[in-house]
């Protein structure tokens, strides 16, 4: 069955992959502009031994990591004093409301002004995007935690934090990690935007940015995108695979897959 | 009986519940104004100078027209024309093709690799390759909001209808549904709730599109205005567009969800009930 549909799979892919590429030959659309699937996937290998575009994906990748691992600590953090602080988590949820919808896009002309350093600026751009959809998750799997469970810990006389670190935060941690996911695509999202705009010297949006501009062919911003979609890829099925390893208990109790 | 006493019991109670709520939001805006005006840092202009750099943008024009002016007719309509263009298409393509993907299992199983892969390509790493195509105008942007946002509709799409009750169907088949018919009354509806996520998902995911193919590729639009008042170091103005976007932000978000309530009542209320 699943031999079944990994072939179908191959297929499917190479299916669409075919079109794309008699699209091209037969002239349907303009190769110059719209280069074959062949071009593309050609471009995308000799991309792999190109030591300008490596440098330039470890700075992205570098970036939006050391971005998540700060937003996932203050989130985590913030969560946890504002849902355990009753006289700050009411008015706190207005700000929560008001400085959320910002678009993380909307702040990048700023970032670039404020932060001489490209690094910096791209850090703080991903920190402020990830840390709300790991905050929201955060602040509402608190206070979905069993208060049952709580309540036996502490007439066995076990303190707050003791209930906070044996309870609360593992019985978060599940969705705490589905908001990280979801934190992760709009962190590339915005990193890749923020290298576009900077015109920085190194940086996958850079790359895509140059190559564009120096009219060199579209293949090589599309091999740049195949790559983005890779990376983009591995990095979900990892997270997915590490919450299903972390917490097989959780999804063994509500009886669901991590989608 | 209710008397004058209970009445302003009531009131004193809901000044105190805003009070509750809205205390330290007015603390911050407070602090945020003293601090600036302190600094005198010109990278962070007092909020109040942001909001008359707002009005003077946007809201000042004549009552005839509610008050906008004309740039605010302008860059208002240029943005939301590609912002609601570009998601309603992509949802339309979305939830058509993802009630046939539901629907039947091998078809699916030959196209979601390639979905998968669709929704990992982040949206602006195909930017340029857009700018290449379309050059720079709506058709370009459009064309990055349909390709980014098309993903989650569609994947909640084909969730929503292949997870549809059994005996929903089974009992529609008995009453003689079929076709369009069973589509359109049984399992659309029933996978109403996921498409309307996806739906939600797809129109914040739009939005961060829309700023940044403005912000790009675009001599229109709020995203436009925002990086020319950034390159000629207009900093109020910046900052009026980073708040517009915001609030922009929020009403569609708050429409979104006032709407998805009145769509969705019955779920909810049979949620409830179970």
């Amino acid at each position: 069955m699943t031999r079944i549909r990994l072939l179908r799979g191959v297929i499917g892919v190479c299916a669409v992959a075919a079109l794309a590429e008699a699209a091209a030959r037969l002239g349907a659309v303009d190769p110059q502009v719209v280069p074959s699937a062949s071009a593309v996937l050609l471009r995308s290998v000799a991309l792999a031994g190109d030591p300008v575009f490596l440098a330039g994906l470890a700075d992205t990748v570098l970036a939006w990591l050391a971005g998540l691992v700060l937003a996932l600590a203050a989130a985590v953090a913030a969560g946890v004093v504002l849902g355990s602080v009753p006289w700050l988590s009411t008015p706190s949820r207005i700000v929560v409301e008001f400085l959320r919808p910002i678009p993380s896009v909307a702040l990048i002309p700023l970032a670039i002004l404020l932060f001489g350093s490209e690094t910096e600026m791209k850090i703080s751009l991903i920190f402020y995007a990830a840390t709300w959809p790991i905050l929201l998750n955060t602040l509402y799997a608190l206070r979905d935690v069993d208060p049952l469970a709580k309540e036996t810990l502490r007439s066995f006389g076990f303190g707050s934090l003791a209930v906070l670190w044996r309870v609360s935060l593992p019985s978060a941690a599940p969705f705490v990690a589905t908001g990280l996911r979801v934190a992760a695509g709009v962190a590339l999202v915005v990193v890749v935007g923020a290298e576009l705009l900077s015109g920085g010297t190194s940086g996958l949006g850079v790359f895509l940015i140059e190559a564009g501009s120096a009219g060199g062919g579209t293949d090589v911003t599309l091999a740049g995108a195949v790559w983005a979609g890779a990376f983009g890829l591995a990095v979900n099925a990892l997270l997915v695979r590490a919450e299903r390893g972390a917490f097989h208990w959780h999804f063994a109790r509500t009886g669901q897959a991590a989608g | 009986m209710r008397g004058p006493g209970t009445a302003a019991r009531g009131a004193r109670r809901m000044l105190a519940g805003v009070f509750s709520r809205l205390w330290l939001a007015a603390v911050l805006v407070a602090a945020w104004e003293a601090v600036t005006r302190a600094v005198q840092e010109s990278y962070f202009p007092p909020p109040s100078q942001i909001v008359v750099a707002m009005h003077e943008l946007w809201f000042s024009g004549p009552a005839g027209s509610l008050f906008l002016t004309e740039d605010a007719r302008e860059d208002f309509g240029h943005s939301l024309y590609n912002l609601f263009g570009g998601w309603v298409l992509a949802c339309l393509a979305g939830v058509v093709l993802g009630v046939a993907l539901g629907r039947s299992r091998t078809l699916a199983d030959y196209v979601e690799p390639v979905i998968h892969f669709g929704r990992a390509v982040p949206p602006p790493t195909l930017l340029s390759f857009y700018i290449a195509v379309f050059s720079l105008g709506t058709p370009m942007q459009v064309a990055t909001i349909v390709s980014g946002v098309v993903w989650p509709v569609l994947l909640n799409t084909i969730d929503g209808v292949r997870t549809v009750d059994r005996l929903q169907l089974d009992s529609a088949q008995v009453f003689g549904v079929r076709g369009s018919g069973l589509l359109l009354r049984v399992v659309i509806p029933a996978a109403m709730p996921k498409i309307v996520a996806g739906l939600r998902i797809s129109l914040g995911i739009a939005l961060i599109l829309m700023v940044l193919s403005e912000l790009v590729g675009s001599t229109a639009g709020i995203g436009s205005l925002l990086i020319g008042a950034q390159r000629s170091f207009e900093l109020p103005e910046m900052w009026a567009g980073i708040m517009l976007l915001g609030v922009l932000g929020y009403l569609l978000n708050a429409v979104f969800v006032t709407v998805e309530r009145r769509l969705l009542r019955w779920h909810l209320n049979v949620r409830e009930a179970a």
